[in-house]
């Protein structure tokens, strides 16, 4: 599994970090998502999934 | 054929569900043609549909824009005191301005808010314990818990409640006058931007004076400053408040739903709950409205430039291909994907505030107050169908 996010679409609603909270961050600053491991553990690939599913602005890509 | 005319009206006894004519046109086709005032516009029926455009940059959220499908008759205008607020732009300034307030609205700063904002819930249920029933739970609890909250965050002072409560109540409701709605927006507009001074003058710990400092860099506009400033106010009032009192009376209605949550220690459930009410009262019931940019193909269809778009997400949230049983309030489904908050960039900002005050608020009035039920009958409760938001004017409570 590899993870991509885009910062520039991100519109920091933060519905990664509510969905996967070992994988995605937020910026101090903005809000803007943070990626904390492009390649997390396949026990949380349903987690990434649905943060990328949840992501309102498209800005999540895995890769599977 | 003749075209429907939208908004649609509820069936009577009927008041948590989207209109059934509504309905019969999700079953009908993907895209299908409404009236709005003296146009016609594309509604969009489908729950992946609805995803799929609102993501789709060729469609703006620009009210000025050909062919917005207007919710009023005629659009309110801001005056000289106050921007229009990012809502009504698109990117690359909705963006813009949109970054600069979504720094507070994080997960962890939301979360540091929580036990501030137990306080504030837990103070106001022992003050309707301590006072006289029945009583109103739209004033006494469910209106001021977000007022609460969003004023402390913003920095605006509570004792104005009064004042702008009021002023947002007719600015969001339908059947209000143009020139009543416009001077409800001018009359908070020129509050804000009185605060915006203020805030210049003396900066505090908040998100207006954060605003302020960016004025003060020459980033932004005083005007636009307090254009921001007056969007938050209102989205932090007439949302969150209706959650709180809607779904109180859904739950009354479905106590099996409601020992479920009342009787669970789990926060996930509490949480899971939360995101099943947004899906199934979506009170954001008037669709999202978007403008056509550039012709696009879509489900058989062309959408041409200067045409409108209508995205009932009350209706995306009742499909049954995303949410099986979608007509069942069912607190234990995941219905985390609704889209209640709408879809793409314009998403919600403060939907991690609105989480966390509705988990406090569901995880705790339920079982503080375990006998809570309805003082008046269903038919007696003054819903509103006029508003842009919908909700209870009033729901008389006992215990």
């Amino acid at each position: 599994m590899k993870i991509i996010v885009d910062q520039d679409k991100c519109v920091a609603s933060g519905q990664c970090v509510t969905a996967a909270a070992d994988v995605f961050d937020q910026r101090d600053e903005d809000g803007v998502v943070v990626l904390l491991t492009d390649n997390p553990s396949e026990d949380l690939s349903a987690d990434v999934h649905q943060a990328a599913a949840v992501c309102p602005a498209l800005a999540i890509v895995v890769e599977d | 054929m003749s075209v429907p005319v939208y908004p649609m009206t509820r069936a009577t006894g009927c008041p948590f569900d989207p209109p059934p004519q509504l309905r019969d046109l999700q079953g009908e086709a993907p895209l299908v043609k409404v009236r709005v005032f003296d146009r016609t516009a594309w509604m969009v029926t489908r729950y992946a549909d609805q995803r799929k455009l609102l993501a789709d940059r060729r469609l703006s959220s620009d009210v000025g824009k050909p062919g917005y499908p207007n919710s009023v008759a005629r659009p309110v205008q801001s005056d000289e005191d106050t921007g229009i607020g990012f809502i009504l732009m698109d990117d690359p300034e909705h963006s813009r301005l949109r970054r600069m307030v979504t720094a507070p609205f994080m997960i962890k700063r939301v979360e540091a808010m929580r036990p501030q904002v137990q306080e504030i819930v837990d103070n106001l249920i022992d003050d309707m314990l301590a006072g006289p029933k029945p009583v109103d739970l739209v004033t006494a609890f469910a209106l001021p818990v977000p007022s609460l909250v969003i004023c402390r965050l913003l920095g605006v002072p509570y004792e104005d409640h009064d004042f702008f409560q009021q002023n947002s109540k007719t600015l969001i409701r339908t059947s209000a006058s143009i020139e009543e709605r416009t001077e409800a927006r001018n009359n908070i507009g020129r509050y804000l931007n009185e605060l915006m001074g203020a805030k210049l003058a003396n900066p505090e710990d908040d998100l207006l004076s954060g605003l302020a400092e960016r004025v003060k860099a020459g980033e932004l506009t005083r005007r636009d400053a307090a254009g921001i400033g007056v969007l938050l106010l209102i989205a932090g009032h007439e949302t969150t408040a209706n959650m709180i009192a809607l779904g109180t009376l859904a739950l009354l209605e479905h106590p099996d739903q409601l020992a479920v949550l009342r009787e669970s220690e789990d926060p996930k459930l509490v949480a899971g709950a939360v995101e099943e009410l947004l899906r199934y009262l979506n009170i954001t019931h008037n669709g999202r409205r978007r403008a056509v940019l550039e012709d696009i193909e879509f489900a058989g269809e062309v959408l041409k430039a200067g045409d409108g778009v209508i995205f009932p997400n009350d209706l995306g949230n009742r499909d049954a291909d995303a949410f099986p049983d979608p007509d069942r309030l069912d607190v234990s489904r995941d219905a985390r994907h609704h889209i209640a908050f709408g879809f793409g960039v314009h998403q919600c900002l403060g939907q991690p505030l609105a989480r966390m005050e509705l988990q406090v608020v569901y995880g705790t009035l339920y079982r503080r107050i375990p006998a809570l039920r309805r003082a008046v009958g269903l038919d007696e409760i003054p819903f509103k169908h006029d508003g842009a938001v919908y909700g209870v004017y009033s729901l008389p409570v006992t215990w």
